[in-house]
């Protein structure tokens, strides 16, 4: 890894552009902004991004500001392990398509990390300009979502070389983000690999979760049939352990078998009235509006609208879905936060972006009870605010309540986005498989491999609910792990 | 895709469906059900499997018209296609051998109640079979039933066919009769409800399956969910059978009303594009 860093590293192109402009020059450069729609506008669409993109000349300038740095402390904050001054150093030179074939090396979902990674947390908080200047970090996420909508708008796609076919067949369970990036290592390496999903579409919680405005369908879809034309064969509705149990798939010739089947169930609180009418799980929601369509009228599904819309919780989910509310016509669509806004888990740009969109933010409290009207429809909820304490083992400070301080507000649709837990089903089919007591599917953290051999896990199914490019960064160690497993076989 | 390879109507607004599904087929088991999304444009639906044959690689399913997609469902015709079929889903009947099991079906819910009097009956039970519904042409699959019945006793609320009355007026008459060890009841909640208070009366063990408004069907939405025995489980993983002496029905009729609005909506607009 290091050797193949140094050697690109001191590739002439290379060599020559880090020559062209002072280290010093390239420090003064601003940091670009992401052009976006105006939040009147964009409150108007469901299905329209925000985030518009950077054009060529910005993306050109942004990545002059990288300096090409002998150690490469950025790429140790990817957890898939991007080239990153290569795309970027290619973005300065005008070779795009060359950038957009430098993420493919490592990463199956490049237009889809760019846009929903927190760099803030990854490559860009290791960056040499955090560490050490203290300045803005160059913005990788917005250069890699640039090369791969280029790439992608050029029409020109380039389809990764794979190895000759090996003729073993391998299963990913679950087609989310950490079976797509399983994949396509392992189709790279020759294996045979079909990817089982439940649903009728692939994508996991690309599909049905992250709304239209943060992850439009046809970028997905693109990467998808990039993994396609690479040879990686899909089956829709099939539920591994239902539809066909894993016996029945290792007699058609399986060897190995990847879980990851996600974190997709969602909780509750458990207080009184929970289960009146309007109240819903945030993937509920999502689901019909991303998966279903269900605020177009010409689709079949219905979705809930409201007037005064609460969402519980404070992470990007609750953000997704706050900001779905508003987009399908809520007067007051407001967070409700038990902490303060400090510790709120969603991205910081999310939470920026739903403010300007007139999102209500209620922090420091928590619903307790919920009454509803003669119907069973949910009318109003009991709320008890909340002041921070002593932290807590995760570090963050604990929310103690403030007694005597309940209240009353209206809501007519409440969406609780509290957090999930992992998809039971397939340990369900698997008695001998261990699991831990929240239920999570127990690997070693370098291979993947669980406690049966030829079975692998990654993603939420091991980690409770997490991010997209860790779940990526699973689905890289499953297939190096796998390929180890099945070459020693 | 999934086939549908032959179309029969019980009734104006009851028809069965014979769609060809070999995983299925192979892999169901009495209590099963699947999800069905007719098209791009569709919503996602369950219902029961009342039959499979893994011969010929097919399952039956029976839908009645009630809103839009049961009723473009019901409009379907041999040849045509069901762009999305997934299962089976959730868990399947505990069938066993326990003695005398009385099997209580109400309008549709004769089809899901069919392959568990099957079941029951090849377990080696005795099974006492009361087929309710409003009327005479709501009653189907009476001749299916009688094959893998003791005995069967037909209720109708008009007295068009058999007897008059409510399942439980039924289903009374039997356990006074003689000793039941078990019961089961499928059918609208309102009829669980009184099947589930009658027996309860009696001390006989029954189980209900639920028809819970369902999105994915695999547990990952909640839309689904019931109290039992005061806590919230998921019909469409933990059930769709529950202890019926535990079910909040109340809840549960609350709770089926829930898109009540959106779904009369939806089918006006659906009545204009069909008459348009």
């Amino acid at each position: 890894m290091q050797e193949y860093l140094k050697q690109e590293r001191e590739q002439a192109w290379r060599v020559e552009l880090r020559g062209k402009i002072k280290n010093k020059d390239r420090g003064l450069i601003e940091r670009v902004k992401m052009p976006e729609m105006k939040a009147m506008k964009r409150v108007c669409f469901q299905n329209k991004e925000v985030n518009l993109g950077l054009d060529a000349k910005s993306a050109v300038r942004e990545s002059q500001r990288c300096m090409d740095c002998v150690n490469p402390t950025c790429i140790e904050g990817c957890p898939v392990s991007i080239n990153i001054p290569k795309f970027i150093k290619n973005i300065e030179r005008g070779e795009f398509a060359d950038a957009a074939k430098t993420l493919k090396e490592t990463s199956a979902l490049p237009a889809v990390c760019g846009r929903v990674c927190p760099q803030e947390k990854q490559c860009e908080a290791n960056c040499f300009y955090t560490l050490k200047l203290k300045k803005d970090p160059v913005a990788i996420g917005y250069l890699e979502r640039f090369a791969a909508d280029y790439e992608r708008e050029s029409g020109q796609i380039a389809v990764p070389e794979v190895a000759p076919k090996n003729g073993i067949k391998v299963a990913a369970i679950g087609s989310g983000p950490a079976s797509l990036s399983f994949a396509g290592d392992m189709i790279k390496l020759g294996y045979e690999v079909t990817v089982f999903e439940a649903l009728h579409e692939i994508g996991g919680v690309l599909k049905y979760g992250i709304p239209e405005f943060r992850l439009p369908n046809k970028v997905v879809d693109v990467e998808l049939q990039n993994l396609e034309q690479m040879g990686v064969r899909f089956e829709r509705n099939f539920i591994v352990g239902r539809t066909a149990s894993f016996d029945d798939l290792k007699d058609e010739g399986y060897q190995a078998f990847f879980v990851a089947s996600g974190a997709g169930l969602p909780r509750f609180m458990n207080i009184p009235g929970e289960n009146y009418n309007g109240i819903l799980s945030s993937n509920e929601y999502l689901t019909r509006v991303n998966l279903m369509n269900a605020s177009d009228d010409r689709f079949d599904t219905p979705v809930l609208r409201g007037k005064n819309v609460a969402v519980i919780g404070g992470g990007n989910t609750a953000m997704d879905s706050v900001r779905t509310a508003k987009r399908l016509g809520a007067e007051r669509a407001m967070i409700v936060y038990r902490r303060s806004r400090e510790e709120m888990p969603a991205r910081v740009e999310e939470v920026h972006h739903a403010e300007e969109e007139g999102i209500e933010f209620i922090n420091l409290a928590n619903p307790i009870a919920y009454d509803a009207d003669d119907k069973g429809r949910v009318k109003s909820m009991t709320l008890q605010r909340m002041e921070l304490g002593a932290p807590d083992a995760s570090g963050r400070r604990r929310p103690v309540v403030i007694e005597g301080s309940e209240y009353e507000i209206p809501v007519d649709v409440v969406i609780v986005a509290i957090g999930v837990s992992p998809n039971p089903l397939v340990p369900s089919e698997l008695p001998e498989l261990k699991v831990s007591r929240w239920g999570t599917i127990e690997v070693d953290a370098e291979s993947m491999q669980s406690s049966m051999p030829e079975l692998f896990a990654g993603g939420d199914i091991v980690r409770g609910g997490a991010t997209v490019i860790l779940a990526m960064g699973d689905g890289r160690r499953a297939a190096a792990g796998m390929h180890n497993y099945l070459q020693g076989k | 895709m999934n086939q549908i390879i032959k179309v029969e109507s019980f009734s104006e607004n009851v028809v069965q469906l014979v769609v060809h599904a070999p995983r299925i087929a192979r892999s169901r088991k009495p209590g099963h059900f699947i999800i069905l999304r007719i098209d791009e444009k569709g919503e996602r639906i369950p219902l029961t499997i009342a039959a499979a044959d893994e011969k010929a690689g097919t399952i039956t399913l029976v839908a009645q018209k009630v809103g839009v997609t049961s009723k473009r469902l019901c409009e379907m015709k041999a040849g045509d296609q069901i762009l999305d079929l997934v299962g089976p889903l959730g868990k399947a009947t505990h069938i066993h051998k326990v003695g005398t099991v009385l099997a209580c079906g109400g309008g549709v819910g004769v089809a899901p109640l069919l392959p568990i009097v099957e079941g029951f009956k090849k377990a080696g039970n005795r099974v006492i079979t009361i087929l309710a519904a409003r009327s005479k042409d709501l009653i189907i699959l009476e001749d299916e039933i009688r094959k893998w019945s003791d005995e069967v006793i037909v209720m109708t609320d008009d007295g068009s066919h058999g007897r008059k009355g409510l399942v439980t007026a039924g289903a009374e008459e039997i356990i006074k009769r003689e000793k039941v060890d078990e019961c089961v009841a499928i059918g609208p909640a309102i009829m669980m409800k009184f099947t589930s208070l009658l027996t309860l009366k009696y001390g006989i063990p029954t189980q209900a399956s639920l028809n819970a408004i369902m999105v994915d069907g695999t547990g990952m939405c909640g839309a689904c969910r019931v109290s039992v025995g005061g806590q919230t489980m998921f019909t469409c993983v933990d059930g769709p059978e529950f202890d019926a002496s535990k079910i909040d029905f109340d809840e549960l009729m609350l709770r089926l009303g829930g898109y009540k609005a959106e779904e009369k909506e939806a089918f006006e607009r659906f009545m204009q594009t069909v008459t348009v």
